[in-house]
């Protein structure tokens, strides 16, 4: 019976990577968005460019703008001379901020009331904007502390100490690489499954398949073990290169990191033979899996953090596999977690993929045509 | 030309048929973009609210008190109270709590003999845009609470630059007046894109292509055929999503609907030109979808300038960015939405859409030749 399935294995196998055009898609283009979406989704900014309208010309305002540009993340590239430059400055994106200091500037800071320092900010990139005056904040409340110390004030009664745990300067490359690695062995794997079975039903020779002796089961885990195998080296490739390359920090048990993505290319492959089953044609089969794939990306966490979603959808990212893929790879990169960290994400994953890879292979006696 | 007139009339009624009956095509162009919208547009914010903190306050008195109450006074966070940081931190690894507040036993001895007491904070770095954001609010919330400290004692006015903050367009700075505008571009590049790329390989696949090709219909007749109905479908899809980004989510749209539009049909055939260049090349629809997925979906949602700010990225990556014709309208929409008809921005990203459609269609058209292999 496995001489039988093997022969099935490499049957499949032999239909993805005999054309070399679908094997250069297997191979070329999930190496290259690696390293371009390694470099290109950051949150983190550098070379800002803002505009300095300074009304105070004195060495404090002087001192401040220093400040600004000696923290290479932000650029001067304009200096207005008037309030109404302002605006459009910011309409036309050409400064992302405008520091503003008043006239009363250094006379506030000398009599001891409170200085006002204007920052405007572009608020059509909202995150941007919230970065950006995070940074102003904390460049203008250490330039207010020494101030302060070199006045022979008395120093702010408590000031904060803030500490990033697994991640101390913050780099979203950390976060996002280990997110990459989800994100492409999905694409990769539901390609190559979840179109198997509906080029098959096209091609007239999925019927000849169903009038062999093999039954559902091993249908399923001819189908199945390719995808398992192409999807698990993509993502072997991928943490090497996120290693090597990127230099993220491996931490945790890659004994958790591989189990995790195991169960994930497992459920993947029931969702896409799932699909790829219900689906009369191949152009179906491949709406299918692009109405899955984008949704399950967009919300599992990749870029935009699923404590921040409603409650409804919330819950339902808990049928996402990548939601937990992307916890089991963020955890054992950065925070070094090892197996026992994952069992509520492992438990969900096999039950993903066991209720899928079962209605798969239901499906499959149910659609002949 | 009567003929060429009469000939486009019968293909174009060909692919109309086709998509009328094949309710697959109507349900990308129309429904997939009104749902993909809905779902995204609740489920994407980047806004943190209700950021759970573990607060350690060793010993509890006013002055911890007023830090406490200026903490739980914001809708950003919501805090829990443990007894030991060990215990904190137990809830911190377990992911239960974002950040932990910890006020030391001596916290309220340092603050009134020599000042500079530290309020030791530990955020989960993992996901750095977050911990960033939930830093800048507690800074905001620190600053808020000095300032109302120092009226109570009477002393100077907590520190001494006072930050006033003016968001041009979006002062709530809201995230989802962000994020909406430009979801209008990753759900339309896949329709546009998929529509086409689809269908025409599919012709090559089963061979009805060829057939055509011994027609009198020119390719060039052919091709036009094939793009308009989905460039109507499209567009219908568009105005879709449109209206339901202002009504459902409530996004302003300061700027005019002509615009908007003509900026629209310019992505669109961009779009269906990329597509059609993707069939002409791959003629196999397995090949056809993966190279879909590569060029359109996940390059729109990540090179677009539509979560990730084209600005902060490397030089070599800025340059690929510019061969994403989802990134033009991606800054069209964006500019509409929220700012209005500034022309500084829309001129030259029309501008490079425009040159972006001409590429994409003129290639395809080349690539189409009459020719079998």
């Amino acid at each position: 019976m496995w001489r039988a399935i093997f022969a099935l294995i490499v049957k499949e196998l032999l239909a993805v990577l005999k054309d070399p055009k679908s094997r250069m898609v297997l191979v070329v283009p999930p190496l290259l968005q690696l390293i371009v979406f390694g470099y290109a989704a950051t949150f983190d900014l550098n070379r800002v460019p803002i505009a300095v309208y300074d009304q105070d010309h004195s060495q404090a305002s002087r001192d401040l703008v220093a400040q600004f540009l000696g923290s290479r993340i932000f650029e001067q590239v304009a200096s207005p001379k008037s309030a109404r430059q302002i605006d459009p400055l910011i309409d036309s994106r050409k400064v992302d901020l405008v520091l503003s200091i008043d006239r009363r500037f250094t006379r506030d800071l000398l009599t001891h009331r409170p200085a006002p320092v204007q920052l405007i900010v572009d608020g059509r990139d909202s995150n941007t904007a919230l970065i950006i005056l995070g940074y102003a904040n904390s460049i203008i409340t250490s330039f207010s502390l020494r101030w302060m110390q070199s006045h022979g004030d008395p120093p702010a009664p408590a000031v904060l100490d803030v500490r990033a745990q697994y991640n101390p300067t913050l780099r979203s490359q950390w976060f996002i690489v280990p997110g990459i690695l989800a994100v492409l062995t999905q694409v990769v794997t539901l390609m190559v499954v979840g179109l198997s079975v509906a080029r098959e039903r096209e091609a007239g020779t999925f019927d000849q398949l169903l009038v062999t002796p093999f039954t559902q089961g091993e249908i399923l885990i001819g189908k199945g073990l390719p995808g398992l195998l192409i999807g698990t080296v993509e993502a072997s490739v991928i943490i090497l290169a996120a290693v090597l390359w990127f230099d993220v920090p491996l931490r945790g048990s890659l004994f958790a990191l591989y189990f995790g993505v195991l169960l994930f290319v497992a459920s993947v492959i029931g969702i896409g033979l799932m699909i790829s089953s219900i689906a009369v044609t191949q152009q179906q089969a491949l709406l299918g899996a692009f109405l899955f794939m984008v949704p399950s990306i967009i919300l599992s966490g990749f870029a935009t953090p699923i404590a921040n979603m409603p409650t409804v959808i919330r819950k339902l990212t808990w049928l996402n596999p990548m939601r937990h893929i992307l916890i089991i790879v963020r955890g054992v990169f950065l925070e070094g977690s090892t197996t026992s960290a994952f069992i509520p994400e492992y438990a969900a994953m096999a039950a993903i993929a066991a209720v899928s890879l079962f209605a798969a292979g239901w499906l499959f006696r149910r659609r002949v045509y | 030309m009567r003929a060429s007139v009469e000939r486009l009339a019968g293909l174009l009624r060909k692919e109309a048929l086709q998509i009328v009956r094949d309710p697959s095509a109507l349900a990308i162009a129309f429904l997939l973009p009104a749902i993909l919208l809905v779902i995204f547009g609740y489920g994407v914010t980047l806004d943190p609210h209700h950021v759970p903190l573990a607060l350690v306050i060793e010993q509890p008195d006013a002055v911890t008190q007023s830090f406490v109450s200026e903490l739980g006074g914001t809708p950003y966070f919501t805090t829990e109270t443990f007894n030991t940081i060990q215990a904190a931190d137990r809830a911190f690894d377990a992911r239960e709590v974002s950040g932990i507040i910890w006020l030391r036993a001596d916290f309220a001895r340092q603050l009134s003999s020599r000042g500079d007491a530290p309020i030791g904070v530990i955020v989960n770095g993992v996901d750095a845009n977050t911990a960033r954001l939930i830093e800048g609010y507690l800074q905001q919330t620190w600053a808020t609470w000095l300032s109302a400290r120092s009226r109570v004692l009477g002393t100077r006015a907590g520190l001494p630059i006072e930050v006033q903050p003016r968001i041009r367009f979006n002062p709530a700075v809201s995230s989802r007046d962000y994020l909406v505008p430009g979801l209008i571009a990753i759900v339309m590049t896949l329709t546009g894109a998929l529509l086409t790329a689809l269908v025409i390989a599919r012709e090559w696949e089963r061979g009805t292509l060829e057939a055509l090709m011994v027609t009198r219909a020119s390719i060039r007749e052919i091709l036009l055929a094939k793009l308009l109905p989905y460039f109507v479908l499209g567009m219908g899809g568009m105005l879709a999503t449109l209206v339901l980004a202002v009504t459902l989510f409530g996004v302003p749209f300061r700027g005019s609907l002509l615009v908007l539009t003509a900026a629209a049909a310019l992505f669109l055939l961009a779009a269906l030109g990329m597509g059609l260049l993707i069939s002409s090349v791959a003629r196999n629809q397995f090949v056809a979808g993966q190279i879909a997925v590569i060029v359109t979906f996940l390059p729109a949602f990540i090179l677009s300038g539509f979560v990730f700010d084209i600005r902060s990225m490397p030089w070599a990556i800025r340059l690929i960015t510019h061969i994403v014709a989802a990134r033009y309208f991606v800054a069209i929409l964006q500019s509409e939405f929220l700012a209005g008809d500034v022309w500084s921005v829309i001129v030259p990203n029309a501008l490079a859409l425009l040159i972006m459609a001409s590429i994409f269609l003129g290639a395809a058209r080349l690539g189409a030749r009459k020719r079998l292999d």
